[in-house]
């Protein structure tokens, strides 16, 4: 053993050094390669709606909140309309899908589908957000439409 | 230390039973989320302890590389090895938590693919080790990889800061009722407490082992190759 570890030492450093160089090389290919940018989970209504015509057609996931007094559901609980919006723009969304019991107005959502030529997001794909707010039932909720947009992470410094 | 790190061990798993209980039975239900949300009292201290672990690996790793002490890479299989399952773990409730609240088992959002990266890169260093018989070989490859792998976690963690995902943010005690803090952070001491003593014996174990293969490796050692 004695030989061994008075040999290894300058080669594991070595290789210690190339690990190191390894991991630099990864870090700095993250932070300049514009990973960031196909980071984008999902677009708000404004994103989708300053899109042109590029947002027509393709499969694409809206984010932002339920508008408040828009949601409407069919009579065999099957389909489901409502607005998403991002407290600027909003975006119709019909959905064929069962919402889980987290979804109400003024939540969160995330929805994959397309936008179709009537300005109708469809949808069959529906997540609902959820917020790092975790009070118990005596806690009421009072927040205002702005404050729960910021949880949606919509700002200019995330995109 | 075998004692001390039993003792370590059974305290924790008294945590875990009292955690649980205050989780499950004292704190309130989540005023939106209902009874669902109880699920955090684990996977919130899974994820912290799965990421401690790792970073213990990735410390060991080095530690190895430093100092060549067969104990350092003796804790790196434990450290390695409760990160994976706490791993595994982890992505399991996350997904049926979220089937409940998102709607959803899974989505290639951010922070569940590094994730699931994570837990494939960690299970990769095992895979890795168990192709390698040559003791020294094995120990530095260990480490190298451990060492690479670890660029994922800080992904982990802060990717949800960084990037839109499904996934909300870290809660913190502004955002958690203090009667919820309590029941998270029992279970987080005692996850803590479960890891050390799992890692300990483990290495403990692999010390044990290394003794059987000790021979062969001094035998190569004197070897006229390595002159």
């Amino acid at each position: 053993m004695a030989s061994a570890t008075s040999r290894l030492p300058s080669r594991r450093k070595a290789v210690f050094a190339i690990a190191i160089a390894a991991i630099a090389a990864i870090l700095i290919f993250l932070a300049v390669g514009g990973i960031g940018e196909n980071l984008v989970y999902y677009w708000s209504p404004s994103e989708l709606l300053s899109a042109g015509d590029q947002a027509y057609g393709a499969t694409v996931r809206l984010g932002g909140l339920v508008a408040p007094g828009s949601v409407v559901r069919s009579a065999d609980g099957l389909e489901l309309d409502f607005a998403v919006t991002d407290g600027v723009e909003r975006v119709p969304v019909h959905a064929r899908a069962v919402p889980p019991a987290m979804f109400r107005e003024g939540i969160g959502v995330v929805v994959e589908g397309r936008l179709s030529r009537n300005g109708v997001f469809e949808t069959k794909r529906l997540m609902v957000k959820h917020d790092n707010q975790y009070q118990p039932p005596s806690e009421g909720d009072e927040r205002s439409l702005e404050e729960l947009a910021k949880t949606m992470q919509l700002g200019a410094d995330d995109t | 230390m075998r004692n001390v790190a039993t003792g370590i061990g059974l305290l924790g798993i008294l945590l875990l039973l009292v955690g649980s209980y205050v989780g499950l039975f004292v704190a309130p239900p989540e005023r939106h989320m209902g009874d669902v949300q109880r699920i955090m009292y684990v996977h919130v201290p899974t994820a912290w302890i799965g990421l401690l672990c790792s970073t213990f690996a990735m410390i060991f790793a080095v530690a190895y590389l430093w100092t060549g002490r067969n104990r350092w890479d003796d804790r790196l299989v434990g450290a390695l090895e409760i990160s994976v399952i706490l791993g595994g773990l982890l992505l399991v409730q996350g997904m049926l938590w979220g089937r409940v609240t998102w709607g959803i088992w899974w989505t290639w959002d951010v922070r569940l693919t590094t994730s699931l990266i994570m837990f494939l890169l960690f299970a990769g260093v095992l895979a890795l080790r168990s192709f390698v018989e040559e003791p020294l070989r094995r120990a530095t490859w260990s480490s190298v990889a451990t060492i690479i792998a670890y660029v994922d976690v800080p992904l982990v963690y802060f990717c949800v800061r960084w990037f839109r995902s499904l996934h909300q943010v870290q809660s913190s005690p502004e955002t958690v009722h203090s009667s919820m803090i309590i029941p998270l952070r029992i279970n987080a001491f005692a996850m803590l407490f479960i890891a050390i003593w799992l890692i300990a014996w483990r290495a403990r174990i692999e010390s044990k082992s290394r003794g059987a293969e000790r021979p062969p490796e001094r035998i190569e050692i004197q070897g006229a190759q390595n002159g």
